[in-house]
């Protein structure tokens, strides 16, 4: 709270240190308006170089303390409790000072740890005097920033060359971020999935057929051991993404590109275009909704009524058909490009020599733009596998290792929000082996992604 | 093959009136229709798929944005209800608690019978509502509309199939035989259903709505906005106008196309790894949430922002240069302006996946069952897409109805954020 005040004050300081530069830098244009080249830069660039200085280093102090102070507040009220009244673990001093926030915030009327109400207190006096050193020493610390700029003022100051080297600073920062993001990512996903591999070899890891992550909170629980075999997981995942989906959207991806760019008139394309994209902008979770509600048991049926009497109702078919589904618009949307990229000559010698339009299509078309094609696939395999939402709620979470599309299978993403979601405790071989399989998932969409590429850059070089 | 072509040479194969020929082309011909039409079946298929989910949702879920609610005569007894007029008058807190499901209770007994329960586990609240507006009302007996249960709403709207068994469906014989007699005696009718539009997560059906996880989406959209889009902007800026070519900005691109294609799972993974473990802030809160979409945003933004940029044609920078304006003022003079509209357009379309993206959120906490609205960004909360993933957990009736709703609601909301993208391109972009 104080230092959100604090945040608003070193606004206002901002403000006014950037007007006083603003009247300073008028001045220096009234003195010297005779000489040409006198003042160096124009007012706004004096006034964005005091307010500069007057903020970022009020703000970056105000910053840490936003970060540090709750550490600070915390330490401070578990120090005031008497020893011995909160137990000593993370867990119990958790719940002691989300019980003392509570008393604070007024939504808990009363406290059922008798110390929480004297904590309280402590909590309170100790959040105002931090809020008040961060929030006083960021005002002064801007306050003194505001002067130093200002003094510095003159009216051949390069004002605007210094504005522009922060600027500057500032957008490489910008662009550091999405390297900062792969780098947490990878750092994080390999981190994890150490600690994990060192409670499970990565041989039994990646070869092993039982996937069972169930361990006992206590040793002496029966099948406390859990297996950790992966591959019925990456089965599954190829299944439903790879095999099924692609059955379902390569061709109809396919023909819908064919037909919108060889076929359709420029009025219809204008209509049948978006359409695609509503289907590409349905969250995925409505697509899950959808197969778990409508396709799945439509699916079961199908299965009892052909003779398949063990049909399971979360079957690996219903999820790839809607999955299917959804990457229509992606396949149709990659092939529209490379079959566009095709140079027009070859589609009209191949007409000019007297062949149909299916024809020119199937046998010069299709084969110019398959690298194109195949590429596009390989984006669509590398959305498909990594997709959640769907395979969440409509493949299950039994670890089959079967080829049978009624049967339930279940994939990379549905076990690990299976074994993320709910309460555990975070150092367990179940909720870290989540990170292993985020880990195989990264790399190989990774790699798909990166070959695609690849081979669609090659192909679009090959026509330019 | 050979064999073939010498039978042709025969005929003379150019002889276009040779019923070999003319077969041949017919044959060709058909092919080339089949073809045609086997594009147009796919088209066809897609639009017929997403035509059968939207009538399917929409059926399923309109009647969520309706509510049944029963006429009941309130007898306000202060003795049941444990505060009098006068102490209600003189101290508003005692009607706190006081007895309002008793009182309820009594009412509908005496009106409707007891048998089965036909009034919501909430139904009382209005009448808390009503008294606190006008405590005179204890004492007096006052007839009130008060929202039915679950089951009794959903016979009123036609959803129950009253001819399948018993045991085959949710409502049993009593329930169905108290809905008819209640609209015999017309006690009964259907209203707008505020509550769905403007209450939190609830474990009965009619008494469950958005404005919960609406509320959280909203607060999770901003912080992603807020932090997405200057940064995607100034990096976008940074990689087109100023980078030099190494082995960094190389990098820097590399990294960026690829995590456009990493899935979304893997950012909520990397915001439960360092914001949730390692920075320690708070679980389930808006500002994680909006922090993970943001970084899973970002690409979107750059690449976009990247090719707003490259659109504008370099004799602008030229000639800003020429007349001696520095190369950021090039760049906030002129080319950041021509590039806003499809800086902007490509941020909304990035916003629009962000708000339908459930798993990420999923990995941070954000799927914790909440009967309150979030009142700020650290404070517990869900978002519109979890929301409809917890509530399709649930097989009732009820819910199956309110999780097509949310879906119509969310729907209807990336529409108009889709709409705007579009109008912002059609309006402001400039082809060169």
């Amino acid at each position: 709270m104080t230092i959100g005040v604090g945040f608003l004050l070193v606004l206002a300081l901002g403000l006014l240190a950037g007007w006083l530069g603003y009247r300073r830098g008028l001045g220096f244009v009234a003195t010297h308006s005779t000489e040409v080249g006198a003042v160096h830069s124009r007012p706004g660039y004096h006034a964005a170089y005091v307010a500069v200085l007057a903020l970022l280093p009020a703000l970056l102090l105000l910053t840490i303390g936003a970060v540090m102070g709750p550490g600070l507040v915390s330490r401070e009220v578990l120090a005031s409790v008497p020893a011995g009244a909160v137990g000593p673990s993370d867990l119990e001093q958790a719940a002691f000072l989300s019980e003392v926030r509570g008393l604070v915030s007024g939504s808990y009327a009363a406290a059922f740890n008798p110390q929480a109400e004297s904590a309280a207190a402590v909590w309170k006096a100790a959040s105002l005097r931090y809020g008040l050193i961060f929030g006083l020493g960021a005002l002064a610390l801007g306050g003194v920033g505001a002067f130093w700029g200002w003094t510095r003022l003159r009216p051949d100051f390069r004002a605007r060359t210094r504005v522009e080297k922060l600027t500057m600073g500032l957008l490489v920062l910008a662009s550091l971020v999405a390297i900062l993001t792969t780098f947490g990512i990878v750092a994080s996903l390999v981190f994890e999935s150490f600690r994990f591999f060192q409670m499970v070899s990565p041989a039994e890891f990646l070869f092993g057929t039982k996937w069972s992550p169930q361990t006992a909170m206590r040793a002496d629980q029966v099948g406390s051991s859990g297996a950790f075999g992966a591959v019925p997981l990456f089965w599954g995942t190829v299944f439903i993404g790879a095999i099924i989906a692609m059955v379902v959207a390569i061709p109809l991806g396919l023909m819908t590109a064919i037909y919108l760019t060889q076929y359709a008139a420029p009025g219809f394309r204008r209509w049948a275009k978006p359409m695609l994209e509503v289907l590409a902008g349905v969250p995925t979770v409505v697509y899950g909704f959808f197969a778990a509600l409508v396709v799945a048991p439509a699916v079961r049926n199908f299965a009892v009524s052909i003779g398949i009497s063990d049909a399971s109702s979360e079957s690996a078919l219903a999820a790839g058909l809607v999955m299917g589904v959804m990457i229509i618009p992606f396949v149709s949307s990659m092939a529209d490009d490379a079959l566009t990229a095709v140079p027009r000559a070859m589609r009209d010698g191949s007409l000019a020599m007297g062949a149909t339009p299916s024809e020119t299509i199937r046998k010069v078309l299709i084969p110019a733009a398959l690298p194109g094609i195949v590429g596009g696939v390989l984006l669509a395999v590398s959305r498909a596998i990594g997709e959640t939402m769907i395979v969440v709620m409509a493949a299950g979470l039994a670890a089959n290792l079967t080829a049978n599309p009624f049967n339930s299978v279940t994939t990379v993403t549905a076990q690990i929000v299976a074994l993320l979601t709910g309460d555990q405790e975070f150092d367990s071989a179940k909720t870290l082996s989540a990170f292993a399989l985020g880990l195989v998932l990264f790399l190989v969409t990774l790699a798909l992604n990166i070959y695609a590429l690849a081979v669609v850059k090659k192909y679009r070089e090959a026509y330019d | 093959m050979t064999d073939r072509l010498s039978t042709l040479d025969a005929v003379t194969p150019t002889v276009w009136s040779s019923p070999q020929m003319q077969a041949r082309i017919r044959r060709r011909y058909r092919q080339e229709r089949l073809f045609k039409y086997t594009g147009i079946a796919a088209l066809a298929l897609a639009a017929g798929f997403l035509l059968f989910l939207m009538t399917s949702v929409i059926s399923d879920g309109w009647t969520s944005f309706k509510q049944t609610e029963i006429s009941v005569p309130v007898v306000f007894d202060p003795v049941r209800l444990g505060v009098t007029a006068e102490q209600a008058k003189a101290d508003p807190t005692l009607l706190r608690r006081a007895n309002f499901p008793g009182v309820l209770a009594d009412s509908v007994a005496k009106a409707h019978g007891d048998e089965v329960e036909i009034v919501s586990d909430g139904g009382w609240l209005a009448l808390r509502e009503a008294v606190e507006a006008d405590p005179a009302l204890i004492g007096k007996t006052v007839p009130m509309w008060v929202i039915a249960t679950s089951n009794i709403d959903q016979l009123a709207k036609g959803r129950i199939d009253l001819d399948a068994d018993e045991g085959d469906r949710p409502v049993n014989d009593a329930e169905v035989a108290a809905w008819k007699r209640l609209e015999a005696k017309g006690d009964i009718r259907t209203v707008l259903n505020t509550t769905f539009l403007t209450s939190a997560d609830s474990v009965d059906p009619e008494l469950a709505g958005i404005w919960g996880a609406l509320k959280g989406s909203f607060l999770t959209a901003i912080i992603t906005l807020l932090i997405s889009f200057p940064v995607g902007v100034l990096a976008a800026i940074y990689l087109e106008e100023f980078a030099p070519k190494n082995r960094w900005t190389d990098l820097i691109e590399v990294s960026i196309n690829n995590l456009a294609a990493v899935p979304s799972i893997i950012f909520g993974l990397l915001g439960l790894a360092v914001f949730l473990n390692t920075m320690n802030m708070p679980r389930s809160a808006p500002v994680v949430g909006g922090l993970t979409l943001a970084l899973m945003t970002l690409p979107v933004i750059v690449i976009a922002s990247r090719a707003a940029i490259k659109a504008v044609p370099p004799s602008i920078r030229d000639a800003a240069l020429g007349i001696g304006a520095s190369p950021v003022q090039v760049v906030t003079h002129h080319v950041l302006p021509l590039a806003l509209p499809g800086m902007l357009t490509g941020t909304i379309l990035g916003m629009a996946r962000a708000l339908g993206e459930t798993a990420p959120l999923l990995m941070i906490g954000m799927r914790a069952f909440l009967t309150s609205v979030p009142q700020g960004f650290t404070q517990p909360a869900t978002a519109l897409p979890v929301q409809i993933f917890i509530w399709s957990d649930n097989v009732s009736r009820g819910f199956v109805e309110k999780t097509s709703g949310a879906i119509i609601v969310l729907l209807l909301f990336l529409l108009m954020i889709n709409s705007l993208a579009i109008y912002l391109r059609n309006r402001f972009e400039v082809r060169w």
